[in-house]
C-alpha cells in the first residue's frame, strides 16, 4: 500500500472582486498517493488551475481556506519564507506555455541553476552548471553542453518545455504539478513530452497532479481523474471507470464532445452555454443545471453532495440518474451509453 | 559587433550630407546676412558690396555650400562674424560646458528616476505610487523653461544657495580644487532642474514596464522555483523592465544636448545652447550651421548608441 502524499481537505480559494470574495475553488477535497497521477479535468474557468496555484501558494491576493496536507503538514497559508523552501524543491510545477515561462534574458543554464542555488546551497557554480547539463541530457535535449549557454529564444517550443521540466525535476520533487503541460505544443511533441513525464515520474517516484482539458492526455497518463466544474469536483473515479462508465452529465458531455476517430459522426456534441464567470457562478443547487435545461428541475438535489456510486467513484448531485442527451430519446438513454 | 558599428557609421554619412544641405539652405534663406545692420552707416554701400563679393556672399548657394563643405571636411567651420574668431575655437569651450551639464543631468535623471520608477512599479496603486505618479503628471505639464526660471529665482536669488549665472567663479586657477568645486556648484542647479523635469518620462516608462513584467509567466516560474520576492524583483522583473530605458539612453542624451538650449539661456550658462540662440539673433550663420550640424550629429550618434546598448542588454537582438 503506497503512502498518502497529499491530502486536500475542503480547499476553498476565493478572489476579491470589488468588495466581496468569490470562490473559484469551492470546497475541494482530494488526495494523492506516491507515484500516482491524478488528473484534474475541466473547461477553462472550472477552477482547475486555481487549485494548482493554491497548492503552490502562488496566488497573490486570494483567500485560501481549508487544509492542504503535504506529507502530513498543512501548507495552506504558509508564510512565503517557509513556502519558498518547499516550492521548487519538494513540490514543483510545469507550466502551460513554454514560450513565455522562461526568462528571455537569462541563459538556460542559469535558469536551471537558479533552482539549485535556491535549494542546494552547498553546490558550487561549476557543480550547478555540470548538473544543469546532466538535467538537460536527462530530459532528452540534444547537445546539452551547448544548450546550457543558449537563450530561450534560440530553442523551439518543445525544447523549452523540456527545459521547464528540467527545472521542475532539478531537486527531485515528491510532488509535481503539471498545468496543461502539452496544450501549447504540437501533437507529435505532446506525445514525447508525456512519455518523458511518465518516465521521470517513475524514476523519482513522485506524485503528479495533471491539470488538463485534453481527455486524450488523461487517458494516456492518469491513474485517477477528478472532473471539475464551476469550482467544484463533480465526479472523481479511476481512469477506467471514468472513461467506461461516466456518470455525471458534465463528464458525459465532455466525453461526447471529443470527436471520435473510429466512426463517422454527423454532429459533434456541444455543451450548451458557457462556463459562468466567477462572479455569476450559481452558488446554490446543481451548478450544471443551467447547461442541461432539458432535464427536469426535480432531478437535481437541492444541496448537491458527492455520492459514492461504486468503490472510489464519486458523483455530485442526483441529476446523473435522469440525464440523457437531447439528441437521444429517453429509451435509448435507458440502454446506457454505448459508443463512448 | 565592430562590423555593425562601422556599417552604421557609414550609413550615417548620407544622413549627414542631407542634414548639412538642409541646414545650409535654411540658413541662407534667412533674411539678411552678417553685413546687414552691423556696419557703420557711414560706410558706402559700394564698399559693403565689395566686402560681400570678397566674402563670397554674392555667389549662388551651391558654390557657397561647396566652399563651406570643403572647409568643414578640413575641420574649419569658418569665422564667427560676431566673435571674430574661428567657429571651431569658439565652440570648443562651449561644447565642454554643455557636455558637463548634460552629464550631470543624465546622472540625476537616472539616479533619481530609476529608484522612483522601481518603487512606483513595485508598489503600484499604493499611496507611494500615487505620489510619484502625481509628480510625473505635474512634471509633464510643467515647461522646463518655466521650472528653470522658478528654481533660479527661489534657490539662486531668494536663498542664494547657488550662483545665478556663468559656468565658474572668476579668478580661480583652472585645474585647482576650488575651480572644480566652483564648476560643480554652477552645474548643480541647472542640472537638477533639467533632471527633475526630464526624469518623468523615465519614471513612467519604468513603472509601466515593471507593472507589465510582474504579470509575465516567467515571473510565476521564478516564484515557483522558490525564489524570495527580493530576488524575483532584482533578477527577473527589474532586468526585463529596464530594457526600454536602456534603449532610450542614446536619445535621452541627444534630447538633453538640444534641450539645454533654453535652460542655458535662463541660467546664463555659457554652453552651446546659449551660443545657438545668440548666433541666430545676430545672424552669425557660420556658428548656426555648425551648431545645427553638431546637434544633428549628436542625434544620429545617439540613435546608434541606443542600438548598441540594446544589443548588449537584450540577447534577442544580438548583433552578429
Amino acid at each position: 500500500m503506497s503512502k498518502t502524499l497529499l491530502e486536500i481537505k475542503n480547499l476553498t480559494t476565493s478572489f476579491r472582486i470589488g468588495e466581496e470574495y468569490y470562490a473559484a475553488v469551492d470546497d475541494v477535497s482530494l488526495n494523492l498517493q506516491e507515484n500516482e497521477v491524478l488528473a484534474i479535468v475541466g473547461e477553462s474557468g472550472s477552477g482547475k488551475s486555481a487549485t494548482a496555484f493554491s497548492l503552490m501558494g502562488l496566488h497573490n491576493r486570494a483567500k485560501i481556506e481549508g487544509e492542504i496536507l503535504f506529507k502530513g503538514r498543512d501548507i495552506a497559508n504558509l508564510p512565503a519564507s517557509k513556502m519558498n523552501k518547499i516550492r521548487g524543491n519538494e513540490i514543483s510545477m510545469i507550466f502551460q506555455d513554454p514560450l513565455t515561462a522562461l526568462n528571455p534574458l537569462m541563459e538556460i543554464g542559469k535558469q536551471i541553476g537558479e533552482v539549485l542555488l535556491l535549494h542546494k546551497k552547498d553546490m558550487s557554480k561549476q557543480e550547478r552548471r555540470d548538473y544543469s547539463i546532466q538535467l538537460l541530457e536527462r530530459v532528452g535535449l540534444p547537445r546539452p553542453e551547448r544548450v546550457v549557454d543558449q537563450f530561450p529564444h534560440e530553442l523551439s517550443g518543445g525544447m523549452r518545455q523540456r527545459v521547464i521540466i528540467a527545472i521542475a525535476i532539478a531537486n527531485k520533487p515528491e510532488l509535481l504539478i503539471a498545468d496543461e503541460p502539452t496544450t501549447a505544443l504540437d501533437v507529435t511533441i505532446q506525445a514525447q513530452i508525456l512519455d518523458l513525464m511518465r518516465e521521470l515520474k517513475d524514476d523519482l517516484n513522485s506524485g503528479v497532479i495533471l491539470i488538463t482539458h485534453d481527455l486524450g492526455v488523461v487517458a494516456e497518463m492518469a491513474d485517477r481523474v477528478a472532473v471539475m466544474y464551476a469550482g467544484q469536483i463533480v465526479e472523481i473515479a479511476d481512469v477506467e471507470s471514468l472513461f467506461v462508465n461516466p456518470q455525471h452529465p458534465y463528464t458525459r458531455s465532455l466525453l461526447s464532445s471529443v470527436p471520435a476517430t473510429d466512426f463517422a459522426q454527423d454532429r459533434l456534441h456541444v455543451i450548451q452555454g458557457i462556463v459562468p464567470s466567477l462572479k455569476n457562478l450559481p452558488r446554490e443547487g446543481c451548478r450544471f443545471k443551467e447547461r442541461i435545461p432539458w432535464i427536469e428541475d426535480t432531478a437535481h438535489e437541492e444541496d448537491p453532495q458527492l455520492h459514492e456510486i461504486s468503490e472510489n467513484h464519486y458523483v455530485r448531485c442526483t441529476c446523473y440518474q435522469h440525464f440523457y442527451f437531447p439528441e437521444e430519446s429517453k429509451e435509448e438513454q435507458a440502454n446506457g451509453v454505448t459508443e463512448s | 559587433m565592430w562590423k555593425f558599428i562601422v556599417r552604421r557609421l557609414i550609413i550615417t554619412m548620407p544622413q549627414l550630407i542631407v542634414l548639412s544641405l538642409v541646414v545650409f539652405i535654411l540658413a541662407s534663406m534667412m533674411p539678411g546676412d552678417a553685413l546687414t545692420g552691423q556696419i557703420d552707416p557711414n560706410i558706402s554701400p559700394e564698399a559693403i558690396e565689395q566686402q560681400r563679393e570678397r566674402l563670397g556672399l554674392n555667389n549662388p548657394w551651391y558654390i557657397q555650400y561647396g566652399d563651406w563643405v570643403t572647409g568643414v571636411a578640413q575641420g574649419d567651420f569658418g569665422q564667427s562674424y560676431r566673435f571674430k574668431m574661428p567657429v571651431t575655437d569658439l565652440m570648443w569651450d562651449r561644447m565642454v560646458n554643455t557636455f558637463w551639464l548634460s552629464l550631470i543631468s543624465v546622472f540625476f535623471i537616472y539616479a533619481l528616476g530609476i529608484p522612483m520608477g522601481i518603487i512606483s512599479g513595485r508598489w503600484n496603486d499604493k499611496l507611494i505610487d500615487q505620489l510619484i505618479t502625481g509628480y510625473t503628471y505635474l512634471g509633464f505639464a510643467t515647461p522646463l523653461f518655466i521650472f528653470a526660471l522658478v528654481t533660479l529665482w527661489v534657490f539662486g536669488f531668494q536663498f542664494g544657495w547657488f550662483p545665478t549665472g556663468g559656468s565658474v567663479a572668476s579668478g580661480l586657477e583652472p585645474g585647482s580644487l576650488e575651480f572644480i568645486l566652483s564648476k560643480i556648484h554652477h552645474l548643480l542647479l541647472p542640472g537638477l532642474s533639467i533632471a527633475l523635469i526630464g526624469l518623468v518620462g523615465t519614471v513612467q516608462y519604468l513603472r509601466s514596464e515593471i507593472v507589465d513584467t510582474k504579470q509575465k509567466d516567467f515571473i510565476i516560474t521564478a516564484r515557483a522555483k522558490g525564489a524570495p520576492e527580493q530576488r524575483v524583483y532584482n533578477r527577473h522583473i527589474f532586468r526585463n523592465s529596464v530594457l526600454p530605458i536602456a534603449a532610450f539612453f542614446g536619445y535621452e542624451i541627444t534630447m538633453l544636448i538640444t534641450g539645454s538650449i533654453f535652460v542655458e539661456q535662463i541660467y546664463s550658462y555659457p554652453g552651446m545652447g546659449a551660443l545657438f540662440i545668440e548666433s541666430i539673433l545676430l545672424r552669425d550663420y557660420a556658428v548656426v550651421t555648425a551648431l545645427v550640424l553638431l546637434f544633428g550629429l549628436a542625434a544620429i550618434l545617439g540613435a546608434l548608441l541606443s542600438d548598441i546598448i540594446l544589443s548588449i542588454v537584450d540577447p534577442r537582438i544580438r548583433i552578429k
